[in-house]
């Protein structure tokens, strides 16, 4: 099977110091990958080199090679703008627009030469269906987004990046923020969204990366130690850094 | 028993910053109260809608009123959009990490591939910084020195210029003083507040709002115009007001660049010269031959400034209350 993410010596700096190192990986396509470690380890930099979000960072700089089907996203050229539309992003912290619950979702759209009208109506409702949030906000899509719930801005957020149709989404720690009723949603709409997208999930939270993921990458110190099936890294770690992490003795 | 000698001190404090708060308040009042007594009896229909008559011993202040107007519209038109786009490009374009850092980074840099890039953004960095300081030595210059600016530069060089390509000889339409160049030189008074408070407001829009725009696939200019800017409209909105405000009640700058002593028309034209309340003040104050005659216009024509600016700044007060309200 050829893979959806392609990960060849992939090395990252921001200034002078070397953040992951040479990193190695394969995300296959339509399967959910959690990539943890401890705190400082790099997963959140390694997530953000796929759409290349490090790029706005200042004395950021990438070398090796990341490809989705196929090609190149740090070969020159590359349009980043449209690279980004084709790659969707959840964020640690829900940042809804402070803009209405339909606006939010309008954006990408709007963004993208969208003027018809019914087509942006049936995507904001398409999008919160599959969010799993229609059913909440459905009498009230002119409201203000930031009057939602916390766990509800993360579904907003979630509804918003797949408003623009991506094939890869990427969170970054997305329920981290949110009481327990609301990351079990999060945790069964990113179940749910694996059917149609290739998930890339960063996560602290151990138990959330067995329950989610389907493969599992561990990271340390900028390196990637392990990565396997998930039943195999929390059943069987080849590794004793990866098991010593797993079972809490560090971390 | 230390404790009643701590009290004490503590008292004495509470007691001289109460203090200063009062005399600052009472300085205010007295100032405000003694206009608005005396002024409030001038300030008639007719002191607002007539023209001053008699060699300015009688009449009103209404060409003075339109001639401020006037300035401070054109001001505005010149200054707000000018200083709105420098402080955007300075904050959402030049490198965050500043010129030392990214000119150390270049330096590092030999020998690897997108060393050009980094050239570039330590250049944008540099003149980022110039622009900063620039901005602030603008804001320390006294407005004296803008008004003589003013003349050297608007009127006599550029306006000469326009005149000798335009005008047959000898005719003077530019090159004097007018409502436009004295508008220009407010304008440069008035950019770096512009300046500031815009930065200032698009500083307090977070980076994560930014980034979601981004990584949905638009462009920096589609999130600033989309994300950024209505986020900070209303700061900055406050921002140019009070810059604004400032600028209207200023004379120094407009002294040799426009304002004239009396007119028995209104302006029409950019070119035209005009009357200013400021000025006015100026002149009912210094070139009275009876001084106790006028003394009720002077109280008139500065209680109408004082509430213009009032206004102003109270507009800008309300934008601002209704933005934290809405956080």
């Amino acid at each position: 099977m050829t893979p959806k993410i392609e990960v060849r010596d992939f090395n990252f700096f921001y200034g002078e110091s070397k953040v992951l190192h040479s990193i190695e990986l394969d995300i296959p396509e339509k399967q959910v990958t959690a990539l943890i470690g401890p705190s400082g380890c790099g997963k959140s930099t390694f997530l953000r080199s796929i759409n290349r979000m490090n790029d706005i960072i200042a004395g950021a700089r990438a070398e090796g090679r990341i490809a989705i089907d196929g090609q190149d996203l740090y070969a020159p050229g590359v349009d980043v703008v449209s690279l980004r539309r084709r790659i969707g992003m959840v964020f640690q912290k829900s940042n809804p627009f402070p803009k209405s619950i339909y606006e939010n979702i309008a954006y990408g759209l709007r963004i993208g030469g969208v003027k018809d009208r019914r087509v942006i109506d049936e995507t904001v409702e398409r999008s919160l269906r599959r969010a799993a949030l229609w059913d909440e906000v459905k009498d009230r899509l002119g409201r203000s987004a930031l009057a939602l719930s916390g766990g509800q801005q993360q579904r907003l957020c979630i509804a918003r990046a797949l408003a623009v149709d991506p094939d890869v989404l990427l969170m970054d720690e997305p329920a981290s923020a949110l009481d327990p009723i609301a990351t079990q949603k999060i945790e069964e709409l990113v179940y749910e969204l694996k059917n149609n997208y290739t998930i890339v999930i960063v996560t602290h939270n151990m138990q959330q990366a067995a329950r989610v993921s389907d493969r599992t990458a561990f990271f340390m110190l900028g390196k990637l130690v392990e990565y396997n099936e998930t039943r195999t890294i929390f059943m069987n770690p080849g590794q004793k850094l990866t098991e010593d992490y797993i079972t809490g003795r560090f971390g | 028993m230390k404790a009643p000698a701590k009290q004490l001190s503590d008292r004495i404090a509470v007691g001289a910053l109460g203090l200063s708060v009062v005399v600052i308040v009472a300085i205010l009042l007295v100032i405000i109260g003694n206009i608005a007594i005396h002024g409030a009896r001038t300030v008639t229909w007719e002191f607002i809608t007539q023209p001053p008559r008699d060699g300015l011993m009688a009449g009103g202040i209404f060409p003075a009123i339109v001639g401020t107007a006037a300035l401070v519209i054109l001001m505005s038109v010149a200054a707000v959009p000018l200083g709105v786009a420098t402080a955007i490009y300075l904050h959402e374009y030049t490198p965050a990490e500043g010129y030392s850092l990214a000119w150390r980074r270049f330096r590092l840099s030999k020998g690897r591939a997108g060393r050009k890039r980094l050239f570039f953004r330590a250049m944008s960095a540099l003149l980022a910084n110039v622009t900063r300081s620039a901005v602030a030595n603008l804001a320390g210059v006294p407005s004296i020195v803008f008004g003589l600016f003013g003349l050297g530069f608007f009127i006599q060089f550029i306006g000469r210029a326009i005149d000798r390509a335009t005008q047959p000889p000898g005719e003077v339409v530019w090159g004097q003083g007018s409502l436009l160049w004295a508008a220009m030189t407010l304008a440069l008074l008035t950019l770096p507040t512009v300046i500031v408070a815009t930065e200032e407001a698009l500083r307090t829009i977070p980076q994560d709002l930014r980034e979601a725009s981004l990584a949905l696939g638009a462009t920096q200019w589609e999130t600033i115009r989309r994300v950024v800017l209505p986020g900070a409209l209303p700061g900055i909105l406050t921002g140019a007001i009070l810059g604004i405000s400032r600028g209207a009640g200023e004379v120094a700058p407009i002294l040799f660049t426009g304002a004239a002593y009396y007119l028995p028309f209104l302006p029409h034209r950019v070119t035209d010269q005009f009357m200013h309340l400021g000025y006015h003040v100026l002149i009912l104050s210094t070139q009275s031959p009876d001084v106790e005659a006028t003394k009720p216009l002077l109280y008139g024509t500065v209680f109408v400034l004082l509430a213009l600016t009032f206004l102003l700044n109270l507009t800008g007060v309300i934008l601002r209350a209704r933005t934290h309200s809405r956080r």
